[in-house]
């Protein structure tokens, strides 16, 4: 016997970015703007509360479903920033991350073979999560046209009614699109009429611009058929602390624990006292850094305008997703890096549903951005 | 939907961003941006510009020196903290004054090529001063922050370059 990958595993490609990854990697002196976390520390109220448990010897597993203290937090949080309501013992689960959340429910709430459509371009983990859970995957292409938002239209022609659940992450990662609460309601209405789960990555809720985040469980009949994820590492800049929490229905959080508990055990420690902090004092910095990222976002899409690249009014996460002048975007991120030292991400890294398309990250300072622009515009003439 | 202080803002960030870089950055045009900037210097809202000097990585012979010092004052009837604060605002060695609330009344910033030229500045300009009752002199040895900036240079981004 030798170690060979199990065939799940191996039906799954390697990231289609790789080479370019690699490529970036090598270089020096380059201007990322592709990197999808933000370019902020943690607030330092968070990190001196992890400094702070770790010197009080704090370092012990904590409850499976994560600290109760934090469990309140979050329901608090949810509850004023969301208009969610969600019980803190039998209603959240304190997760590794919003990706850990999102693997616990495609394994432990769909069984093999049952199917989960997928609102694309998306997240690169969601498809290869599916697979190796052994779910079939349904496409749904949403389109620049519709602003890349989820469409009754584009769920019924992808054949989205015959899935068992919906996966969607809004505000969107990769193109930045958000969804309005009527737009949200129109989706709701389809998943309600065909039985879907919802599964709402809502990692970037924080992180809209132009209008206030809907959460889809807020609906009527929605919160049943829901499992909402979330996180610390986006609007409270907290990538590396790996904290995120799952909020669903009692029978949908206790599957999820069940993995859980003999996969994971609990989520960091360290990170919890840290997130505790974050909510209780640190929303303030939130704010902050949106206004930050929406300064940049302006900027960004003022001037992909004035170089004459189309792209939609991205309103949401820290990304804009402009249309490739090349047939070939992974040839344009190429040439764009090798000849100007600026990365940015092609859209097919995110499924086809990408291709054509850009994805550009301003999580990153305005004088770096402000040369990355000026860079490209002189690539495009 | 941006608001006029936000203007405020970007120029306390960086001072050197034009008006076409603010007007991307915000809601404005950038005639808008324009008039606004005009209109705050003209109502005093805006009283200059100025760089954000680290003088340690001044790479000179000349000694820059900076000092803060406290001063306690007693008021009469006819003396005012503005009347003080005109005296004393006016010497070009102050870069700052200001009122504050604590164990002393005015936190004064002092510049000077030597810790000698400032020393005389304080006991021969501000310690005479009749109101003046006490002075203590704070040498600024090292500077990590000014007006919002750090000076350190930890500015690594340690980030992949590519990320999803």
């Amino acid at each position: 016997m030798t170690f060979e990958a199990a065939d799940r595993v191996d039906s799954v490609p390697p990231s289609g970015i790789r080479r370019f990854f690699e490529l970036a990697e090598e270089m020096d002196d380059i201007i990322s703007l592709g990197v999808g976390e933000p370019d902020f520390s943690a607030p330092w109220a968070a990190r001196e509360a992890a400094i702070a448990s770790l010197e009080r010897g704090q370092t012990s597993y904590t409850a499976n479903r994560g600290k109760r203290e934090l469990r309140e937090r979050i329901a608090d949080y949810e509850a004023a920033t969301h208009n969610l309501q969600y019980d803190p013992d039998e209603e959240i689960l304190v997760t590794a991350g919003a990706s850990e959340g999102l693997d616990l429910a495609f394994r432990a709430l769909l069984n093999p073979g049952d199917s989960i459509a997928i609102a694309q371009p998306c997240y690169v983990s969601y498809v290869p999560g599916a697979t190796f859970a052994g779910i079939d995957v349904i496409d749904v292409p949403t389109r620049a046209e519709d602003e890349f938002k989820l469409t009754r239209e584009v769920l019924e022609s992808s054949g989205a009614a015959e899935a068992d659940a919906l996966v969607y992450c809004y505000p969107n990662n990769p193109t930045g699109a958000t969804m309005t609460a009527e737009e949200m309601a129109s989706v709701a209405a389809f998943c309600r009429e065909n039985d879907l789960l919802v599964f709402a990555d809502e990692i970037y809720a924080d992180l809209t611009y132009e209008h206030d985040h809907t959460s889809i469980a807020t609906l009527p009949g929605m919160r049943e058929r829901t499992v909402v994820f979330n996180g610390f590492s986006k609007a409270f800049a907290m990538t590396g602390f790996r904290l995120g929490y799952a909020m669903a229905p009692p029978e949908a959080i206790e599957a999820m624990n069940r993995i859980h508990q003999y996969s994971m055990l609990s989520a960091p420690t360290t990170a919890q006292h840290a997130a505790i902090e974050a909510l209780d004092n640190c929303r303030d910095e939130v704010t902050d850094m949106a206004a930050q990222y929406d300064r940049r976002r302006k900027y960004v899409l003022t001037r992909f305008e004035e170089m004459g690249l189309d792209c939609f009014p991205a309103a949401g996460a820290f990304y804009a997703f402009p249309e490739c002048p090349w047939d070939d975007a992974g040839e344009f991120a190429e040439s764009l890096l090798q000849e100007k030292r600026v990365a940015v991400v092609p859209g097919t890294a995110f499924g086809e549903g990408g291709s054509g398309h850009l994805r550009v990250s301003y999580a990153t300072g305005l004088d770096d951005l402000k040369e990355a622009m000026a860079r490209i515009e002189s690539f495009l003439n | 939907m941006s608001s006029r202080r936000e203007i405020l803002d970007l120029l306390r960030e960086n001072a050197r961003y034009t008006t076409e870089d603010i007007a991307r950055l915000t809601d404005y045009s950038e005639s808008e941006v324009a008039e606004a900037i005009e209109e705050f210097e003209e109502a005093g809202v805006i009283r200059g510009y100025g760089a954000v000097v680290d003088w340690n990585a001044v790479e000179t012979d000349e000694e820059r020196v900076r000092a803060t010092v406290e001063l306690n004052v007693t008021l009469d009837r006819e003396t005012s903290y503005d009347d003080i604060s005109d005296r004393i605002a006016k010497f070009p060695e102050v870069t700052s004054l200001r009122l504050v609330s604590g164990d002393y009344d005015f936190d004064l910033e002092v510049e000077g090529d030597s810790m000698r030229e400032v020393s005389h500045f304080i006991s021969d300009k501000i310690a005479p001063i009749p109101e003046i009752t006490q002075t203590v002199t704070h040498y600024i040895m090292e500077s990590y922050k000014e007006q919002g900036m750090e000076f350190d240079d930890h500015d690594d981004d340690d980030r992949l370059s590519v990320s999803p």
